[in-house]
């Protein structure tokens, strides 16, 4: 008997967007979560009595308008400390440059000259991504005859990418698969300014910035919100607290602290999923809203699966070079008299970020990381003890698979205090309590294979109608019934809900 | 020092016999190896395969040995049979597809016991049955090297088998036997590639000499000859067997896109077992037989007497709709015969023509012959099923 109409894996933001979409369908629908809370890498965590962070993501970038109007995400309680989160690129002099409104729209701190180059470089990837965001909110098409592509939309999506106009389609083509590096390096000249782009297109990525593609990361990252950030009031847990009250007020039945360990298949068809209990749960429809890897290397299996399509799962590359550290800090530190409630970023130039990235090439922890600092205690109350305060950093690049892990997770601490050390003179004085998560802790923790951000790298080759493979890139499986919904799936992740919702969106319209 | 480049061509175990009677000194490349392609006529090494006893050295052929616990679960998802039926010292042709349910390859399937079986093969696949074991508790070793192996048939095989000191009386087509030799232990097997009685011979290198003598020794009162490719070639169209590379191209060496064939297309659907669970290609199949298959393998009986090998297939005369992949006058039927790639709906109806250019005195004459189709094996004694076989 089944128990409802979809089972879904997975309770991150991507599963419950997905559970909400499809209910507001008509579904009934089940999401099975590991976890004894909802959410993934959307939480708030006490990491030491007293302190509290965002678990693992601390800015909102990218989550989906459709899912914040689609469930109503305000009305059930996400709110934010700010909408539009300064960037302060960090100098181990002081000599800081402040980054006001969305990606940087006012930067008084550059000459005159960098400032015009500046705002005419700024426009041209705004629009550029402005082009591509349309492709995040669909399934991405497919190259093949008769592949039930939605060809009217694909092509006034192409007109718009002409609308650009002759030069700027030219300067697109140009540099669309271009290194962010050279692009930063042709247009501008302030170290800080490139730096802390070069940060930012390389973030969550398995790439340096002079490594080829580098540039659409940074246009993806901007074809969320157009560059602005937020920081929710309590931090990212609200956001997964917000979707799973919406989620229930949907009628969806939200089940935590039940691991998945198999994909039921019965005849030729996914029929429900087996928990690590031995607990069965039956349903026509499952899916998965968890690593695309585990779901076919663990879930399902090879026997239900063909050879060539099974090996190339295990060959979804999914490197991680994004540690997090969370601090406890009896004090507020002094980063040269930065403003504390901006977003700290430590990448002084594009050199210093590119060979941050050559030691993880090696399995090496690089000497000088850059980073992301965020306080969240800055931002609004409950997050320290009074006069105290709590810091949330993602710090890059930091090697996914050491020699040995506890030696390098030690080594990546020290790295990491010591450039903190160096733009908050004091800072190592003030640590109560010390809290870094690797690559493979992330794995461990969330499920995220290699620790990598998007569940598997966002590269050009993993992109679109290659993401995760082309077999499944439209949130259908090889195996009839079973769906993909998370974020490695098109278009990726963050805390955004595009993907869930986009397979939400597929299984409705092929499935009607 | 690495000095294998200079010797690009292996020589087999058998080699310095097939060299020594090797009259017309007459080699081809078979999968590395150097193997007779006739030894001092091939007409009567044909007559050996068909009315006396013919030996043939096998070594080249590809052959893989697949042990472990999951080892029969292994084959189901490897290829479109079901291996899991096979029983303990049985053998079956089986067919294994890429994920879009095209061929990969064809072999014969030895199942040695529970947890032990031997695939041979045309074709090297060693890194596609490595990714298909993945998951599964079985190992997949090639054993090419460590195996000598011989193709004793015609109608007198059993006798000379019998006459080395081999009973196989009992033994029915498609069963194998262990027994010793010179104190070490061989495999005899009912199977063979000439349609006819026969019986192939599996050994150790070291065993290989001593082996290929005693046949000979004991097959001489029945004219026994070791024969080469060629004529082994005209035996197996005789009895329409197929061979990978030459009547179809594997897929994964295939780089034009409609040169792929599923094993409906080579009219080899017959053993798809769709009953015993998921193997590779099964859902690409599935659709193909729901919508149809763009080609069919068939035999073709042609008008005259002009071999039509790889000639164009015309339909009413005018359009092309295949080609022949192997053809020959079939010296034990008197028929002209070809095996050929023909275009579904026209591998039914009677419509074919056939554009052959045949060379007369350095000067070629266009022929259109008309083709008919027609049931394959084109030759198919009773000897070849008899048990025990008759005495010739
Ligand atoms: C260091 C780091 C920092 C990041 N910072 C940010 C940031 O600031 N902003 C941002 O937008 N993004 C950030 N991200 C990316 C973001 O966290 C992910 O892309 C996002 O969480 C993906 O959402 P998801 O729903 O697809 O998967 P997840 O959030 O990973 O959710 C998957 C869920 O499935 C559950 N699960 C796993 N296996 C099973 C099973 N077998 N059975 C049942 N349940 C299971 C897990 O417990 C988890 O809750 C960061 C990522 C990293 C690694």
């Amino acid at each position: 008997m089944p128990s409802c109409d979809a089972i879904i894996i997975g309770g991150g933001t991507n599963g419950l967007a997905c559970a909400a979409r499809l209910a507001a369908s008509g579904r009934r629908v089940t999401v099975l979560e590991a976890a004894p809370a909802m959410g993934g890498g959307a939480s708030t965590v006490e990491f030491a009595p007293g302190y509290r962070v965002s678990g693992l993501a601390h800015l909102v970038l990218n989550l989906d308008p459709r899912v914040v109007q689609g469930m109503d995400l305000a009305r059930h309680g996400l709110g934010y400390a700010t909408t539009n989160l300064a960037t302060t690129a960090l100098s181990a002099t002081g000599d800081h440059l402040r980054l006001d409104g969305p990606f940087g729209a006012h930067a008084p701190g550059l000459s005159e000259a960098d400032r015009a180059a500046w705002a005419a470089l700024r426009s041209r990837l705004l629009a550029f991504a402005r082009v591509l965001a349309p492709f995040n909110a669909m399934a991405p098409p497919r190259i093949a005859r008769r592949a039930g592509n939605d060809t009217l939309r694909l092509a006034k999506l192409g007109l718009g990418v002409r609308a650009l106009g002759k030069e700027e389609f030219r300067e697109f083509l140009r540099m669309i698969l271009i290194n962010v590096a050279d692009v930063l390096e042709d247009d501008l000249t302030d170290d800080r300014l490139r730096g802390a782009l070069a940060f930012d297109a390389t973030l969550g990525a398995w790439l340096g910035p002079r490594s080829p593609n580098s540039l659409i990361l940074l246009l993806n990252r901007l074809a969320g919100a157009q560059g602005a950030l937020a920081v929710p009031q309590g931090g990212m847990g609200a956001v997964a607290g917000a979707m799973t009250r919406a989620a229930t007020a949907a009628g969806v039945a939200l089940r935590c602290g039940a691991k998945v360990a198999r994909v039921l298949v019965t005849g030729d068809a996914a029929s429900g999923v087996m928990l690590d209990t031995g607990e069965e749960l039956h349903a026509p429809l499952v899916i998965s809203a968890i690593n695309p890897r585990v779901t076919f290397q663990r879930l399902v299996g090879p026997q239900h699966l063909d050879a060539g399509f099974f090996t190339r799962t295990g060959h979804i590359r999914s490197r991680g070079g994004a540690a997090k550290l969370h601090l406890a800090l009896k004090g507020l530190p002094d980063f040269r008299g930065a403003d504390p409630t901006t977003r700290l970023v430590i990448a002084p130039s594009v050199g210093v970020v590119e060979n941050a990235f050559n030691a993880v090439k090696y399995a090496e922890v690089p000497d000088a990381p850059v980073m992301e600092v965020i306080l969240p205690s800055a931002h609004g109350t409950g997050m320290a003890p009074d006069g105290c305060h709590s810091l949330s950093a993602i710090v890059q690049f930091a090697p996914h698979a050491p020699e040995n892990p506890d030696a390098a997770r030690a080594q990546m601490l020290e790295a990491a205090l010591r450039q903190l050390e160096a733009h908050a003179p004091g800072l190592r004085g003030l640590i109560l309590h010390a809290e870094l998560l690797m690559p493979y802790d992330i794995a461990a923790k969330f499920g995220m294979e290699g620790g990598n951000w998007h569940h598997g790298e966002l590269a050009v080759e993993q992109m679109l109608f290659l993401r995760p493979l082309p077999e499944a890139a439209q949130y259908a499986t090889p195996l009839p019934g079973l769906w993909l919904a998370g974020a490695g799936s098109h278009p990726g992740g963050g805390i955004s809900g595009a993907a869930g919702w986009n397979a939400a969106d597929r299984i409705i319209k092929v499935l009607k | 020092m690495k000095d294998h480049f200079h010797t690009p061509l292996r020589q087999t175990p058998f080699h310095p016999r097939t060299s020594a009677l090797n009259r017309l000194n007459q080699w081809g490349a078979w999968a590395g190896y150097t193997t007779a392609l006739a030894f001092d006529d091939e007409a009567m090494e044909y007559t050996a395969i068909r009315n006396g006893a013919s030996l043939y050295d096998l070594c080249p052929m590809v052959k893989y040995r697949i042990t472990g616990p999951d080892a029969a679960a292994y084959l189901n998802r490897l290829t479109i049979r079901n291996a899991a039926k096979l029983s303990v010292g049985g053998v079956h042709y089986t067919v294994w597809c890429d994920d879009a349910g095209k061929v990969l390859d064809d072999g014969t399937l030895f199942r040695h016991g529970a947890e032990d079986f031997m695939l041979c093969c045309q074709e090297r696949h060693l890194p596609w049955l490595l990714d298909s074991a993945t998951g599964y508790e079985v190992q997949v070793r090639e054993v090419t090297e460590e195996v000598a192996a011989l193709s004793l048939q015609g109608p007198c095989s059993a006798a000379v088998l019998q006459a080395a000191g081999f009973d196989m009386c009992n033994l029915r087509p498609f069963r194998m036997a262990k027994l010793g030799f010179e104190g070490v232990e061989i495999t005899i097997s009912r199977t063979g590639f000439t349609g006819d009685l026969g019986y192939e011979i599996w050994a150790t290198p070291a065993q290989a000499l001593p082996l290929w003598d005693a046949l000979m020794r004991a097959g001489a009162p029945w004219g026994i000859r070791p024969i080469g490719t060629s004529a082994l070639n005209l035996a197996r169209i005789e009895a329409g067997f197929i061979i990978t590379n030459m009547d179809f191209i594997p897929a994964d060496q295939a780089v034009r896109e409609d040169r792929a064939r599923s094993p409906f297309e080579l009219s080899l659907d017959w053993m798809i077992d769709w009953e015993k669970g998921h193997f590779t290609g099964r859902r690409a199949l599935l659709a193909e037989k729901a919508r149809g298959s763009s080609w069919a393998l068939v035999g073709l009986d042609i008008e005259g007497n002009v071999s039509a090998e790889g000639s164009l297939i015309y339909h009413n005369r005018k359009t092309e709709v295949g080609h022949v992949t192997a053809a020959a006058w079939s010296p034990a039927t008197k028929r002209n015969i070809a095996l050929a790639q023909v275009r579904r709906p026209h591998h039914t109806g009677d419509t074919l023509w056939v554009e052959v250019y045949a060379l007369r005195e350095l000067q070629y004459h266009k022929l259109m012959l008309r083709a008919h189709v027609t049931e394959r094996p084109f030759f198919a004694p009773a000897r070849r099923r008899a048990t025990p076989p008759g005495a010739f």
